[in-house]
């Protein structure tokens, strides 16, 4: 009797789990070994991928060192900068808003991802080209300002495309806080930012842990921002992986600069379970 | 039979006055209001055309959407939109920067196109790669090889089969904003000179080795094709040097040329022409010291799903008559004497167009080494994540 229902709770489990195992398994899994055998193999004469058994891929890794450098300091300082924005905006919406216009405001958080990202780039590119924000300085007198093509402008790209996803995770996390802690913290004295800063943020580090993993581990693949507003200047490893695929076809390198940033990534990404993890566990306090 | 009616059928009462209004508005060219409203068709039938719609192309089944590969800026949409009357063919346009990247897409498979517009240099290794389907000419009875210049289309042939027949030839010269810059700029040693300074952050180099690299060689005296190890390290050195007083490196320079974003650019002939045409202080000119001679043509994948629409619009773009309507509207020298014979005279002196063969003389044609040379193509990914 015993044993029958464990095969059945199994049978429940295999068939909740499959449907994501098939599709991590055939578009990830797969290609990734496809890309792990090329990443040691060799270039082909006129291009394209030759069966070898070589490191000269990795050993070529520091030829990129610039993107690599690039990727991995303005990918967290991105994520950094999106989260000064934020954050604001996620406490006003979460404890601040009336709560009759919340949907209506969260919703609005959302309503740019109902355009494509390469069109409001491609918008981004005329506001900050020579007719748009830098016409209007010279109206005032400041003259001969440069805006689009220069790294500020990648910055500016990449926290407007990804302010949502940083918004988010933070609104939740604030969204749960038990007001009657904020009391608590009041009656005994505490004035509001050393409430803030004792309490409130605290508690919402999972959200912010989130919301700087997610848009990290994006910026980490970001291609689009900077090939547009950057110039193809200021160069981001996913801006050298698609030159090796598209322009040079060195499938061999390009899969060898592939599996490098899957593994920055996952180490990126334990690093910041493991920040989350820690502060929640030791920061939750239960009321009940 | 259906197409048939759908050809002729008349537009209707409402659509000719909203087309009548797009044209008074100036948002479409004349051209473009002939071709939809029919009335360009009429003046065609009634002059006895040769026919388009009986001939031996379209007696396959066309399908109803192809799919094309080409450059920037390199069509008269008015073009597609007719053949798409005609044939009630849709044609989706993919736009490329290089011919690296075209090459790249048809390696790895998969792209769709039926007809694409590969570079003199790049046929050899199509065909080697057997990527490219020699042409079956009599699908073409529209293209006629004797009159066009061998000068820009031997190399469309390779072992004396016909793989590719040409679109139009060109240049690689120098666009410049004359209200902007002062300095002159003649050479592509001046061009790298002015970068630096006059024209700091304002110039842009293309996204695509063939041409920055080969004018940076040509700067330093070189040949354009050269692959020579110590050539390439100090066109390496010039273009690590020029990169943080460039605006962008980008094959897509007419938008930042327009907005003056961009004051001097690498430029295509077809670019310079339109870009003149329209700005007169954008100025074109050849590199005294050398550059690049080319032809573009058209080829048809062997991966190509709907071959039929490929060739026939091919076909179409083959005839005299919508050669020349193409040329007028993107700028490129003809290598069809037929061609040459119907376009107006405003077109053929313009020293853009067609310059004097004295500024042709030190220009080379691009060679079917650096296509593949691991050392041009890794060159230009060290400059772009310098």
């Amino acid at each position: 009797m015993q044993a029958a229902m464990n095969t059945k709770r199994n049978l429940v489990t295999a068939a909740l789990v499959a449907p994501a195992a098939a599709w991590l398994c055939v578009f990830l899994v797969l290609p990734f070994i496809a890309m792990l055998v090329f990443a040691f193999g060799e270039r082909a004469p006129e291009g394209g991928y030759q069966a070898a058994f070589t490191f000269a891929q990795f050993a070529n890794l520091p030829t990129r060192a610039a993107a690599f450098w690039n990727t991995l300091v303005l990918a967290p300082a991105g994520a950094l900068l999106c989260l000064l924005v934020a954050y604001p905006v996620a406490y006003y919406l979460a404890v601040k808003a009336n709560p009759r216009y919340r949907l209506i405001l969260v919703s609005l958080v959302v309503v740019p991802f109902w355009t494509s990202l390469l069109v409001r780039t491609y918008a981004w590119m005329y506001i900050l080209g020579s007719r748009g924000v830098p016409n209007l300085l010279a109206m005032i007198g400041i003259e001969d300002v440069r805006m689009l093509n220069t790294p500020g402008a990648v910055l500016l790209g990449i926290v407007y495309g990804y302010l949502p996803l940083m918004i988010m995770p933070i609104y939740v996390s604030l969204e749960k806080l038990d007001r009657r802690l904020l009391e608590a913290s009041a009656d005994l004295g505490a004035r509001p930012v050393s409430t803030f800063f004792g309490v409130t943020l605290p508690l919402s580090l999972p959200g912010v842990t989130t919301g700087v993993a997610l848009v990290t581990i994006l910026l980490l693949g970001e291609y689009l921002i900077p090939q547009l507003l950057g110039g193809g200047k200021v160069f981001f490893i996913g801006n050298a992986l698609v030159d090796l695929f598209l322009q040079s076809r060195n499938w061999p390198f390009g899969s060898a600069i592939a599996v490098t940033l899957v593994a920055v990534v996952v180490v990126v990404l334990m690093v910041a379970m493991r920040i989350a993890w820690k502060v929640a566990g030791t920061r939750q306090v239960d009321l009940v | 039979m259906t197409k048939w009616y759908r050809e002729n059928a008349p537009i209707t009462a409402d659509k000719l006055a909203d087309e009548l209004m797009r044209l008074k508005r100036g948002s479409v060219t004349r051209r473009h209001f002939l071709g939809v409203t029919g009335l360009g068709l009429a003046t065609a039938v009634l002059a006895r055309q040769p026919g388009l719609f009986n001939s031996a192309a379209f007696a396959d089944d066309l399908g109803t959407q192809m799919s094309i590969a080409t450059w920037p800026n390199y069509h008269d949409p008015a073009t597609f939109e007719a053949f798409t009357a005609a044939t009630g063919v849709a044609v989706e346009v993919n736009v490329f920067g290089s011919n690296e990247e075209m090459l790249a897409k048809l390696q790895a498979g998969g792209t769709g196109w039926d007809l694409f517009v590969p570079t003199n240099y790049t046929i050899s290794t199509y065909v080697k790669l057997g990527l490219i389907d020699e042409l079956d000419m009599s699908k073409l009875p529209n293209y006629d090889a004797s009159t066009e210049n061998p000068r820009f289309t031997n190399e469309g042939i390779v072992d004396g089969k016909t793989y590719a027949v040409p679109k139009n030839w060109g240049t690689t010269g120098i666009a410049v904003n004359s209200d902007k810059i002062k300095a002159p700029v003649t050479s592509w040693k001046e061009f790298f000179d002015v970068a630096m300074t006059e024209a700091d952050g304002r110039a842009m180099v293309h996204d695509y080795q063939l041409t920055t690299i080969g004018n940076a060689l040509v700067s330093l005296g070189y040949s354009f094709n050269s692959v020579k190890p110590d050539e390439l390290a100090k066109a390496e050195e010039l273009l690590i040097k020029v990169k943080p007083h460039l605006y962008a490196i980008n094959s897509d320079y007419q938008p930042s040329m327009r907005a003056t974003d961009a004051w001097m650019t690498m430029c295509w002939t077809n670019d310079g022409a339109q870009l003149n045409r329209d700005m007169p202080e954008i100025q074109f000119v050849l590199g005294k010291d050398g550059g690049e001679i080319w032809s573009d043509f058209y080829a048809i994948p062997k991966s190509a799903a709907n071959k039929a629409a490929g060739y026939a619009l091919l076909n179409y773009l083959m005839t005299p008559e919508n050669a020349v309507k193409e040329h007028i509207a993107n700028g490129a020298p003809t290598t069809d004497s037929r061609v040459l014979k119907l376009l107006p005279a405003e077109v053929t002196s313009n020293k853009i167009v067609y310059p004097d063969e004295a500024a042709l003389t030190p220009l080379e044609f691009g060679a079917a080494v650096t296509l593949t040379d691991p050392g041009r193509a890794e060159l230009m990914a060290r400059f772009k994540s310098a």
